[in-house]
């Protein structure tokens, strides 16, 4: 199916969506999404930062659709011709969704852990504007640790409902989800029971921002203080390949993470031993430094640095440049 | 005196009961369509009609159902939506309390029509009384035969269950619905698929509103052209209005479709005018989701024409200056009435039944209640009404499902029409909050459309 996408055509499979188009394309016409992933199922949809405008519904009935959609659960057809950075709706849009987004979220970055790697973060840089216009109380929560190594941090939530995603398709039983409606709903686990199996640690790696921390690392560091590393073990668990990324400080390993590819997708999802048990290299094979792309924040002090070309006078053009200037102002 | 079709025995003792109903005429139309009738002539008997959905959005009921996917060996579902919830709706109460039969009526001819087995009536959890009234009529029609296995001996089987709802605005969405009768949290489902393709429990699903269920049952006794003989254009039939506020008749009346608007409004028959000889300052026409329109505005279109109550009349001018029938919740303000207030008690209302699924109307609807609320209260700014007005457009069309539309337009029309008022309370802010701001302008006469000499 042949799909355009802001004047780049692609060919793709059917049954793809948009955003999955454009992230094949990939470059700047990527739409940004922080609900949608792509490893959990019915995912995407609700946070509609992903919008775009099709122009063109298909080779068959070529009709605009009527309002902009939601890119990650809008299904390709062919001859389908999609607006996203050449919209300046869907922009407007865009902006208007950060801003709400951003209506209640404390923006406490400076004490939180996931800054640096958080995707809230980014998109507001990259989508947002400088100033809120919002000028009352935000929403607040107490901190509540579900379990011994997961603390839930609601009041920077941004209801995207991955984590309950996660508990309901990698973990065998969902015991957290959402309560209430409209800006006070909440995730919690009602009665403050503990998430307790083994893949739960996973809900961290998929939070968007930083509402689920991992306890194990809170306060240890900032990340771009950290060197990530790839590596991996034999794990025993069914079900995962024990491939993680090792966030070194010095000699210390702070934690462990899935590894996540440049959308912050994980690639596979971690066991709890791996992630919250195994912290000394000699648990590990080290399988060599983790690439990050050097626009990361987490790439700060070690740039892939290009040197400046040095400029040597030359005397040759300090003499021909002294002429010319001697025969323009003689008049 | 206008026919009426829904309402025709409303006033006979008695007719909640099955016998009472029976002998004035009732289940007719279910012994002509299951003896007499196929199930896709009674689809076409109703696209002929031209019976558009009377919930809100007016999508034609005959061409809903021939959507209908049909695949072998896949049960489909008639779901009949009765959360209604809207604040100045409440027809569809107003039919389950007195004429609960009708309701059960229409709904076995629409599912014998879609071919549905088993169907629900998903009531707010409100209406309790409403929904033991119903569950005592369908235990009726069940022991006389026309629910259950083998209607009137015809060979069709049909369930009928009453279902009662939590209480939540957002679950008179179809596909929230779908999923609070699924046992789910009532979260809007994302479309497509639409429910006519993959609804109730993955099958296909038809989900409508009480009134249209019941207005399948005139339609199949009299005949589809019949009915559409009434009303003016593309809006054919009777409907119920529930007419509210400030008028001297409120309750719940059956209109011809294409009624003059003052007519409705000022006759004795209908509303008999504002009460305690005030003048009108505005209306809300049909339900709190709709824009409101100043008295001027409503009585006649932009081009001076008398406005009727029909889809089309009341679309009249688009948004600019027109509004929408809706669910035919008509609210009439006098000229006591703030409108400021008005606004954010309506905004109030979404931000408390926003399901906050996605994030434009989650952190939308909070933002322009409190934003109101300032405005009320004498706090406000003047940057305010941009301001509202801004957060009201990055909400329209960016949601998943109706909601932020509903929640944004009464607050983008409120200040179209009535800025003034707006500015006023934030000029005169300690005298707001004491005194209203009155009639103004806003049921001068419009200025005469300019001719353009050619």
């Amino acid at each position: 199916m042949k799909v355009t996408i802001d004047g780049i055509a692609i060919d793709v499979e059917p049954g793809t969506t948009i955003l999955n188009a454009a992230r094949q394309i990939g470059g700047d016409i990527v739409p940004p999404a922080m609900c949608y992933y792509s490893k959990l199922k019915d995912s995407g949809g609700k946070c509609r930062t992903c919008l775009v405008k099709v122009s063109k519904g298909s080779e068959k009935d070529p009709r605009p659709m009527p309002k902009l959609v939601a890119s990650c659960r809008t299904t390709v057809m062919d001859g389908m011709e999609v607006q996203n950075i050449t919209s300046p709706e869907v922009l407007e849009a865009r902006k208007g969704i950060v801003e709400m987004l951003l209506v209640n979220h404390p923006l406490d970055c400076p004490i939180c852990d996931q800054a640096g790697e958080c995707d809230l973060q980014n998109l507001s840089y990259g989508h947002g504007v400088a100033k809120t216009r919002y000028e009352f109380d935000r929403r607040t929560f107490e901190k509540i640790d579900i379990g011994d190594k997961i603390q839930l941090h609601m009041t920077r939530c941004i209801l995207c409902y991955r984590c309950v995603f996660t508990a309901d398709q990698i973990t065998d039983h969902r015991i957290h989800g959402i309560l209430n409606r409209g800006d006070h709903s909440e995730i919690s686990t009602y009665i403050q029971a503990a998430v307790d199996n083994d893949f739960s640690g996973n809900v961290i790696d998929v939070c968007p921002v930083g509402a689920l921390t991992d306890r194990t690392f809170r306060f240890k560091n900032r990340v771009w203080f950290t060197k990530p590393v790839d590596a991996h073990r034999d794990c025993d668990h069914p079900g995962c390949n024990g491939k993680v990324t090792l966030w070194y400080k010095g000699e210390e390993v702070l934690r462990v993470t899935a590894r996540k590819d440049q959308y912050g997708e994980v690639e596979e999802f971690i066991c709890n031993t791996c992630r919250f048990d195994k912290k000394k290299t000699s648990d590990w094979v080290i399988d060599g430094p983790r690439h990050i792309s050097n626009k990361s924040v987490i790439n700060a002090n070690h740039y892939d640095f290009v040197p400046l070309p040095v400029v040597k006078t030359n005397p040759v053009l300090i003499e021909a440049n002294k002429e010319q200037f001697e025969r323009d102002t003689r008049l | 005196m206008a026919r009426k079709l829904l309402l025709t025995n409303i006033n006979v003792p008695g007719i909640n009961t099955f016998d009472v109903y029976r002998a004035n005429g009732g289940y007719a139309s279910v012994e002509k369509a299951l003896k007499t009738m196929s199930p896709d002539e009674i689809v076409e008997e109703v696209k002929k009609s031209g019976l558009r959905g009377r919930g809100g959005a007016g999508f034609p009921t005959g061409m809903k159902w021939s959507f209908l996917a049909k695949p072998e060996g896949v049960a489909r579902y008639l779901v009949c939506n009765a959360d209604e919830s809207e604040p100045g709706t409440f027809k569809d109460r107003y039919l389950m309390t007195y004429i609960p039969h009708l309701l059960i009526e229409g709904m076995i001819v629409a599912s014998f029509a879609l071919g549905a087995k088993t169907s629900y009536i998903y009531v707010r959890g409100e209406m309790m009384p409403q929904i033991r009234i119903l569950e005592k009529a369908i235990a009726e029609a069940k022991n006389k035969g026309f629910l259950g296995k083998n209607i009137l001996g015809t060979g069709y089987d049909l369930e009928l269950y009453v279902q009662p709802g939590g209480g939540a605005y957002i679950c008179g969405e179809e596909t929230a619905l779908l999923e609070s009768l699924e046992g789910k949290r009532g979260n809007p489902r994302i479309k497509p698929p639409f429910p006519a393709i993959a609804g109730l429990y993955g099958c296909p699903t038809v989900v409508n509103n009480v009134e249209s269920i019941a207005a399948v049952v005139p339609i199949i006794n009299e005949g589809g052209e019949e009915y559409a003989k009434i009303g003016i254009g593309r809006s054919t039939g009777t409907k119920l209005i529930s007419a509210g506020g400030n008028v001297k008749n409120p309750g719940v009346y059956e209109i011809d479709l294409g009624l003059p608007v003052e007519e409705f409004l000022y006759s004795d028959e209908y509303c008999g005018g504002i009460a305690n000889g005030k003048r009108l300052k505005a209306v809300v026409a049909g339900g709190s989701s709709v824009p409101i329109l100043p008295a001027n505005l409503f009585l006649k279109t932009i081009n001076n024409e008398p406005r009727l109550m029909s889809y089309e009349s009341l679309a009249d001018g688009g948004f600019v200056s027109g509004t929408m029938l809706g669910s035919g919740g008509f609210i009439a303000y006098d000229e006591d009435q703030c409108i400021v207030r008005n606004t954010w008690n309506f905004t109030r209302f979404y931000h408390h039944e926003s399901c906050g699924q996605c994030s434009p109307c989650r952190e939308g609807t909070g933002w322009m209640e409190k934003v109101l609320h300032r405005l009320e209260h004498g706090h406000g700014k003047l940057s305010d009404m941009d301001l509202l007005v801004d957060v009201s457009k990055k909400i329209e069309g960016n949601t998943i499902c109706p909601l932020g539309d509903a929640a944004a337009w009464p607050v983008a029309s409120a200040i179209r029409h009535f800025r003034d008022e707006f500015e006023w309370h934030v000029t005169n802010g300690a005298e707001a909050v004491t005194r209203n701001f009155g009639l103004a302008h806003y049921a001068d006469p419009l200025p005469k459309k300019e001719e353009t000499v050619a």
